[in-house]
């Protein structure tokens, strides 16, 4: 298995780079090759189940770069390439809108590299790398339409982007001065033995303040709401749904619980919470009154950033737990719910609520996969998104914070009424002149949705295997808590 | 000394980001940003009197680490100053497209996106 990490980066590198040496020929070459190449992609990341393992980059032994795969890598890799398949599958017949196809799959294919590799690498500074990779390919999507406000949202999400990347690597010169290493896993034993100072602590703060950005935490959100409605839907859908986890969220469990370590930085859980929970009410609040239906989708995914980061902030095992499975959900049920709204701007043209109306008639499996979409973020049963809310509340309750228990549970509400109004105007009401030419989406992109519908209803079996132990979920929670006590798992992040 | 110099120089870079108008200006601050970090980043593996980290002929290891500077940190900073590269020329080009679109390069008179 070692061998085989590097293949999760290599592929689609290596394609994105293939793709326009051949297409300029084969005009069908970039959809089936793309498509193979997230099957080949998504089928490796189901075989990493249970496995651990560690890859050292050019010979160098421990001296060298390392990948490093354990229960969390695995979640997320799993996580990165369903998604970037259900993407490819829908792109294949939406991205026809656009002009320049091979470009888009060459951009994605770079974008899920750089995700894979962030999940993957040991090293700080090649973490630093793979997250330029993904900011830089981003920008370029969100620009991709290259209308007026398309190319303002990724000129906002740029500079923000590149001031947040400046200080994380600030942030990475100070902790080398400082700690004369640059893996992570070694990085963490020195701390533990040194303990904190000033530079140190400075470097946290710019940590948290350039991935806070990254996952777009109150109050870093300001580019998200432009950014992510103005990219093509698959973009979109994979911007909200796994691009914000992986740089932000990924990137700060792998900082606050394996190597900072919540015994050294003990001050470090509050913060989480209260970033936490003034994203989940603030984005929560601000989602009610958007008629664009994927910039309130976007403001939404701010809420749903919000729980994740206050089941982390808990720091107690179910408290991950529920993160963790709530993280996973989050990306199938808001990329379900932004390909909704791509067919429907795909079917008719416009994506604002308010001349949308009665495409339930039209559109019966966009309707119905949405409203799958719709009951599962806001926490119905037996929905995904039912059980990981269930799961953090429970443990908001466990560890004596009843009020972020009562504001998860309103805000759970305000998430009913939010995505109700998208049922309401867009898919119920008397149809509107502009559902009059109409019709049902292509059969490729259909099967997308229904795809992720699907996982939608699979991924609430996970409790099945136990509330608090969910398979898959419980190795991610357990790669993330070793460390969680005493020194004695020094070293045990694999490897050293 | 030195090294308050460079937080100097990022500083500016982002005093910068923050308070222009133009778009262009706005992409030349970040520019600023990234060479004081590429300056923090080689000073951090220097050592005042050292010599190029390079295995000259009759140098035992022992005193190549004895007296050379840390090359780590050069490479880093030939990585981040590529991929400021490509960063660079992303903007530009969004930049000439936002001109192309408004007309314009003053981004308060880009004012598509509210709420």
């Amino acid at each position: 298995m070692n061998d085989a990490l590097l293949f999760f980066i290599a592929i689609p590198l290596g394609a994105a780079f293939f793709i326009p040496m051949v297409s300029l020929m084969l005009k069908w070459v970039p959809d089936l090759l793309a498509n193979a190449v997230m099957v080949v992609l998504a089928t490796m990341a189901f075989l990493t189940i249970g496995q651990t393992g560690i890859y050292h980059l050019g010979g160098w032994g421990t001296l060298g770069i390392d990948l490093r795969l354990d229960g969390l890598t695995s979640l997320m890799l799993m996580t990165i390439n369903t998604i970037g398949l259900a993407m490819a599958i829908f792109s294949v017949q939406y991205m026809n809108q656009y002009t320049s196809k091979l470009r888009y799959y060459s951009i994605f294919l770079c974008l899920v590299a750089g995700l894979n590799g962030i999940v993957l690498t040991g090293d700080l500074f090649n973490l630093y790398i793979f997250m330029e990779i993904v900011a830089i390919s981003s920008y370029a999507l969100v620009a991709f339409g290259c209308a007026h406000d398309e190319l303002e949202a990724a000129f906002k999400y740029a500079v923000l982007g590149t001031v947040a990347s400046a200080f994380i690597l600030i942030g990475i010169a100070l902790l080398y001065a400082m700690l004369g290493t640059l893996n992570m896993a070694a990085m963490s034993v020195k701390l533990a033995a040194g303990g904190l100072n000033m530079p140190i602590t400075f470097a946290l703060g710019l940590f948290l303040c350039g991935f806070g950005l990254k996952a777009a935490l109150v109050p870093f959100h300001a580019w998200l709401p432009d950014a992510h409605p103005s990219a093509p839907a698959p973009v979109s859908a994979m911007l909200s749904g796994v691009v914000i986890k992986t740089a932000g969220i990924y990137v700060l469990c792998r900082l606050v619980f394996n190597m900072f370590t919540v015994q050294l930085v003990p001050d470090l859980l509050p913060i989480l919470r209260l970033l936490g929970v003034a994203s989940m009410i603030v984005g929560g609040i601000l989602s009610i009154g958007q008629w664009d239906m994927k910039r309130l989708l976007a403001y939404s995914s701010i809420s749903q950033i919000g729980y994740i980061v206050v089941g982390l902030g808990l720091g107690t095992t179910l408290g991950l737990t529920g993160a963790l499975f709530h993280l996973v959900n989050h990306s199938v049920f808001k990329s379900l719910l932004f390909l909704n709204a791509g067919a429907v701007e795909y079917a008719t043209g416009s994506r604002d609520l308010r001349h949308l109306g009665g495409l339930r008639r039209i559109m019966p499996l966009t309707a119905n996969t949405s409203l799958v979409g719709s009951m599962a973020i806001s926490g119905i049963p037996p929905f995904n998104g039912f059980w990981s809310k269930l799961i953090i509340v429970l443990a908001c309750i466990e560890s004596g914070h009843f009020w972020l228990a009562l504001a998860a549970i309103m805000m759970s509400l305000v998430t009913l009424v939010v995505v109700l109004k998208i049922q309401k105007h867009a898919f119920c009401e008397e149809p509107k002149p502009v559902a009059a030419h109409a019709t049902e989406v292509p059969i490729l992109m259909r099967t997308a949705m229904l795809l992720l519908a699907a996982l939608c209803v699979a991924l609430a079996l996970l409790v099945l295997t136990g509330v608090r132990t969910p398979c898959l979920i419980a190795p991610a929670v357990d790669a993330l808590s070793t460390w969680v006590g005493p020194a004695a798992g020094a070293g045990q992040w694999m490897g050293i | 000394m030195v090294y308050a110099l460079c937080l100097v120089l990022i500083a500016i870079g982002l005093y910068g980001v923050v308070v222009k108008k133009n778009v262009v200006k706005i992409v030349i601050s970040m520019a600023i940003i990234e060479y004081g970090i590429n300056v923090l980043l080689v000073l951090i593996g220097y050592r005042s009197g050292g010599c190029a980290p390079i295995l000259q002929q009759g140098m035992t290891a022992a005193t190549l680490a004895a007296h050379a500077v840390d090359p780590l940190p050069q490479a880093l900073v030939l990585t981040t100053i590529m991929i400021n590269l490509g960063m660079l020329i992303l903007m530009v080009a969004i930049c000439i497209r936002l001109y192309e679109r408004y007309g314009t390069f003053d981004i308060t008179e880009m004012r598509r996106l509210k709420g």
